[in-house]
C-alpha cells in the first residue's frame, strides 16, 4: 500500500533532521517513537500492545544513549527489531508429545481462519516425521466441513474419523479419541467448528470437548490479516481453553501481520507454525526474527536466503561465480541461472520478500513481474544455436532475424536482450576487477563507476 | 431540526425488524467506539495531548484505520484551535458530526439488477471471509422475494467447497451448477450462464475460490472468469462483490484495491460484523476507497444478511446519543 513507508526510511527522516543539530534530545526520541508507533499500528498490532512495546523500546533507547551514535535511526531500528523478536518468542515449533500416545491436538479459532485446512497441513507435517495422525471432524455446523476434512485426509492418505453432522461434537470427540487408541494412531487432531469468541454456547461446547479429550496441545488458528480484534479473540480463547500455541495462517498474503505480535503479547503462548500457501505442505515453522522484519516492513530477506540455499546447487553456484569473475558468462549460463531463480518459486512471491519491494509494487503498477516475459526471454535464448550461445558476438542481423522468427518474438526484443546481456557482462567484469584476487584496491572507483552505470544503463532482462 | 431527529424520522419509515437487526448486530461496535468516546469525554474534561492520544487509540482500536484516524484528529485539532474550545464536552458534537460525515457518504445504491433478463452477481475475496455462506444467504433472500435463483460452484479448488454450496442449494431450494473439483472455474461459469439462460432464471450467483490478492496468477484467473461471463451476457456481471471479513485489519484496504483492479469490484459485502467491535472498518473503507458497502452480515441466521443502509448504520451506532437528545428535548 502506498501509505506504507518502511520504518527505516521514516526513522532516517526523523534523525536526518536532527543530524544538523548534532544532538539527539529526548524530544527527538519521542518523535522517533511516534514513527515506530505508527508503523506498528499500520501493521495492525493492537494499540495496547503497541503502547507497552513503545515504552519498553524507549527505555532501552535512553539507556543506550542513542544520541552518541552516528546513525541513531539504525540504532533505534535495531532495538525495535530485537525487542520485537524477543517478544514474539524463541523459535519453538515443536509440538508437545504425550508420554502415552496418542498425543491429542485441538484446533480452535474464528470462522474462516483456516482451521480445517491447517488440520490437514499439520497432519501432513506429522506424517513427514513418520507419525500416524488421525483427523477427527468435529465441525458439524458449517455445510460440508466434514467433507472438506475427508477430502484433505484422502489427499494425504490420513484416516478421518467422523460421525456425520447429527451427533454432538463432544460425543464425536470422545469416540474419535477411542478410535485413535484402538487403531494405534500416535496423534489425534480435532478439527472444531469456527466460532465467535463471544458465542457462549459454542465456547461451552469447546470446553466440554477439552475436558473429555484432555488435549496436549490447544492451537489457536489465527488469520494473519486480523486487525485490532486479534487481542480480544486470543484473550477469550485463552481464558476459556488455556491455549498452548498459535498457528498463523494466510501469511503468504501481503499483510504485515501485526496480529502475530498482539496474540503473542496477550497469551504468552508461542506461535508454533505459519501457513504460507495453498498447498498441503505449506506449513512452516514460525520465525520470530523474520516476522519482526515483516511487521516493520523491512522485507523477509532471511526467508529468501534460506530458500535460495535450499534450492541452488552450491557447486553450480561456485562455478557460476568463477565464470562471472572471468567474464566467461555465456547465454548457456544465463539460461541455467534463470532456471535456478525460477526454482525458488513464483517471482512475485520472491519480490515480496525483498525489503522495500512492497512499497515499490504499490507505487508502480507495472512492477508486476510477468512470468510470461521470462518465458519469452527463454524462448529467444533457446532459439540460438550452440555456437551463438557460447559466442554472442556471432549474432549478426540475419542470425538475429532467425532467432526472432524461431522464438516467435520480434527482432527488437532479440536486440534488446542481447544488449542487456552485453551490459550484464560488462558489469560483471567491473565487479570482478573490484572483487578480484587483488582485493578491493581501487574498489571505490570501480563501485562508483558501477553505480553510475547501474543508475541508468543496466536493467535485468526481465 | 437536529440531525439526529431527522435521521430518526427517516428511519421510522423503515421496517422495525431491520432497525433491530442493525442495532443488535452493531452492539459491539457501539460499545467499543461511540460509548468509549463518550466515556473519554466525560472523564477527561480537558483537551490535551493525552486526550488526543486516547481518542486516537479508541478509533484505531475499532479498526477505523490509521490514515483516517490521523486525518480526523488533525481536523479536530484545527477545529479546536479555531473555535477556541477548551472543554472536551464541547468537542462531542463536532466529533459525532465528523464521524457521521465519514459514514454517511452518498446514498445507498443497493444491488444493481439487470433491467431485463438475468442478473449475474460475482463474488470474490480472500480465503475464509464467507463468500459461500453469503451466497447461500443471498439466495435465500432473493428466493423469498419470489425470484428464481441459480448458483454456480466456481470454487473448484478448496476441498469440499462445491459440496458446501450444494448443501446451501438444498437448504434454500436452488439449483447449483457445478463441475468436478479441480476443473476450470471459467468453464463452470460458462456452463452456469448457459443453464441460467435456458431455464430463464432471474438471478445467477457465482461463487469463486478464495485467493490472496497478491497472487498474480490467481487474480488473472478471476479476470478470465469475468471475461467469460461478460462475453455471454454483455452487461454482466451486474455486480462484482468483494466479500470482506470485518475482523480484517488494514489489509482490507489492500484487498479492496487489488481486487478492484483485477475483477472490477462494484461493491463490498462486510461479513461477521456482529461478532466484533470492528464496524470501524466501514469508516475506513468509506474514507479511503471509492467502493460502496452493499451488504452486511450481522449475524448467523439466514436473515441476518442485510442490505447496507448508512442511515440505519449511523442510527444503530449513535442510538445512545439519540436517545439522550430526545429526552432533553422532552424535558424542555
Amino acid at each position: 500500500m502506498a501509505a506504507f513507508e518502511s520504518l527505516t526510511n521514516r526513522l532516517q527522516n526523523v534523525f536526518s533532521k536532527l543530524r544538523s543539530k548534532g544532538k539527539v534530545t529526548e524530544e527527538d526520541l519521542n518523535e522517533a517513537m511516534r514513527e515506530v508507533r505508527l508503523a506498528l499500528l499500520e501493521a495492525d498490532v493492537n494499540f495496547k500492545v503497541v503502547k507497552d512495546f513503545i515504552a519498553k523500546v524507549k527505555e532501552k533507547a535512553l539507556g543506550l544513549d542513542v544520541s552518541k551514535s552516528f546513525t541513531p535511526g539504525m540504532v533505534v531500528i535495531d532495538i525495535v527489531n530485537k525487542e520485537m523478536t524477543e517478544l514474539m518468542g524463541g523459535t519453538q515449533s515443536k509440538l508437545a508429545k504425550a508420554n502415552k500416545p496418542p498425543t491429542v491436538i485441538m484446533m480452535v479459532g474464528l470462522q474462516g481462519a483456516g482451521k480445517t485446512t491447517t488440520t490437514g497441513k499439520l497432519a501432513k507435517l506429522l506424517q513427514k516425521s513418520n507419525h500416524k495422525p488421525l483427523l477427527v471432524a468435529c465441525d458439524i455446523y458449517r455445510p460440508a466441513a466434514i467433507k472438506q476434512l475427508q477430502v484433505l485426509g484422502e489427499q494425504i492418505n490420513a484416516p478421518v474419523f467422523s460421525m456425520g453432522d447429527q451427533t454432538s461434537p463432544v460425543e464425536i470427540a470422545k469416540a474419535g479419541l477411542q478410535h485413535a487408541k484402538e487403531n494405534q494412531n500416535d496423534y489425534v487432531i480435532f478439527d472444531t467448528a469456527g466460532r465467535l469468541h463471544i458465542d457462549e454456547a459454542l465456547m461451552e461446547e469447546l470446553k466440554q470437548i477439552h475436558q473429555n479429550v484432555k488435549p496436549d496441545e490447544v492451537l489457536l488458528v489465527v488469520d494473519a490479516m486480523t486487525g485490532q480484534d486479534a487481542v480480544n479473540v486470543a484473550q477469550s480463547f485463552h481464558e476459556q481453553l488455556e491455549l498452548t500455541g498459535v498457528v498463523l495462517t494466510k501469511l503468504d498474503g501481503d499483510t504485515r501481520g501485526g496480529a502475530a505480535l498482539s496474540v503473542k503479547a496477550v497469551t504468552g503462548k508461542p506461535i508454533k507454525f505459519a501457513a504460507m500457501g495453498e498447498k498441503i505442505d505449506a506449513l512452516e515453522p514460525f520465525h520470530p526474527d523474520r516476522m519482526a522484519s515483516r511487521i516493520l516492513g523491512m522485507g523477509d530477506m532471511l526467508s529468501l536466503i534460506e530458500k535460495a540455499q535450499a534450492n541452488i546447487d552450491a557447486d553450480k553456484a561456485a562455478e557460476m561465480e568463477r565464470k562471472m569473475r572471468t567474464a566467461e558468462f555465456t547465454f548457456d549460463d544465463f539460461l541455467e541461472q534463470m532456471a535456478q531463480i525460477r526454482n525458488l518459486g513464483p517471482l512475485d512471491q520472491l519480490m515480496d520478500m525483498l525489503p522495500g519491494m512492497n512499497k515499490m509494487k504499490g507505487n508502480m503498477k507495472d512492477m508486476k513481474v510477468d512470468e510470461k516475459q521470462i518465458n519469452r526471454v527463454e524462448a529467444i535464448v533457446r532459439s540460438m544455436t550452440k555456437a551463438e550461445k557460447q559466442k554472442p558476438e556471432l549474432l549478426n542481423h540475419s542470425r538475429r532475424k532467425r532467432v526472432a522468427a524461431g522464438s516467435g518474438t520480434s527482432i527488437t526484443e532479440v536486440n534488446r536482450l542481447i544488449k542487456q546481456f552485453e551490459d550484464m557482462r560488462k558489469m560483471m567484469k567491473q565487479f570482478s576487477s573490484m572483487m578480484g584476487p587483488k582485493g578491493p584496491k581501487g574498489g571505490m572507483k570501480g563501485l562508483k563507476g558501477m553505480l553510475g552505470k547501474g543508475g541508468k544503463g543496466f536493467k535485468f532482462p526481465f | 431540526m437536529s440531525f439526529f431527529k431527522k435521521l430518526k424520522e427517516s428511519i421510522a419509515s423503515k421496517t422495525e425488524a431491520v432497525t433491530t437487526i442493525f442495532k443488535e448486530g452493531l452492539t459491539k461496535t457501539r460499545v467499543a467506539l461511540v460509548e468509549k468516546v463518550e466515556e473519554l469525554i466525560t472523564r477527561r474534561k480537558k483537551i490535551d495531548e493525552e486526550f488526543y492520544e486516547e481518542l486516537e487509540e479508541i478509533l484505531i482500536g475499532a479498526d477505523v484505520g490509521v490514515n483516517t484516524v490521523m486525518t480526523l484528529i488533525d481536523e479536530l485539532r484545527a477545529e479546536v484551535k479555531k473555535r477556541k474550545i477548551e472543554q472536551a464536552a464541547e468537542l462531542q458534537p463536532i466529533l459525532s458530526e465528523k464521524l457521521i460525515g465519514l459514514l454517511k457518504g452518498e446514498q445507498n445504491p443497493g444491488l444493481q439488477m439487470a433491467k431485463s433478463g438475468i442478473t449475474v452477481i460475482l463474488f470474490v475475496g480472500v480465503n475464509g471471509v464467507g463468500k459461500t455462506t453469503t451466497i447461500g444467504k443471498l439466495a435465500h433472500k432473493f428466493k423469498s422475494e419470489g425470484k428464481s435463483v441459480m448458483m454456480a460452484a466456481g470454487d473448484t479448488f478448496r476441498a469440499a467447497a462445491i459440496e458446501q454450496l450444494e448443501v446451501w442449494g438444498e437448504r434454500v431450494g436452488v439449483d447449483v451448477i457445478k463441475q468436478q473439483s479441480g476443473s476450470d472455474p471459467a468453464a463452470v461459469m460458462f456452463d452456469a450462464v448457459q443453464a441460467a439462460k435456458q431455464r430463464g432464471v432471474d438471478v445467477l450467483l457465482c461463487d469463486t475460490a478464495g485467493r490472496l490478492q497478491n497472487k498474480t496468477n490467481l487474480m488473472e484467473e478471476l479476470n478470465k472468469i469475468f471475461r467469460v461471463i461478460q462475453r455471454e451476457i454483455p452487461d454482466a456481471p451486474h455486480e462484482v462483490l468483494l466479500v470482506l471479513d470485518a475482523t480484517t485489519g488494514q489489509n482490507a484496504l489492500s484487498q479492496a484495491k487489488l481486487f478492484g483492479e483485477k475483477s472490477g469490484v462494484t461493491g463490498l459485502v462486510l461479513t461477521k460484523l456482529d461478532g466484533t467491535a470492528k464496524g470501524g472498518i466501514v469508516i475506513a473503507i468509506r474514507n479511503e476507497l471509492n467502493l460502496p458497502v452493499k451488504l452486511v452480515g450481522l449475524g448467523e441466521k439466514m436473515t441476518d444478511l442485510q442490505e447496507f443502509d448508512s442511515e440505519q448504520f449511523v442510527h444503530a451506532l449513535f442510538s445512545g446519543l439519540i436517545q439522550r437528545e430526545e429526552e432533553q428535548s422532552e424535558t424542555n
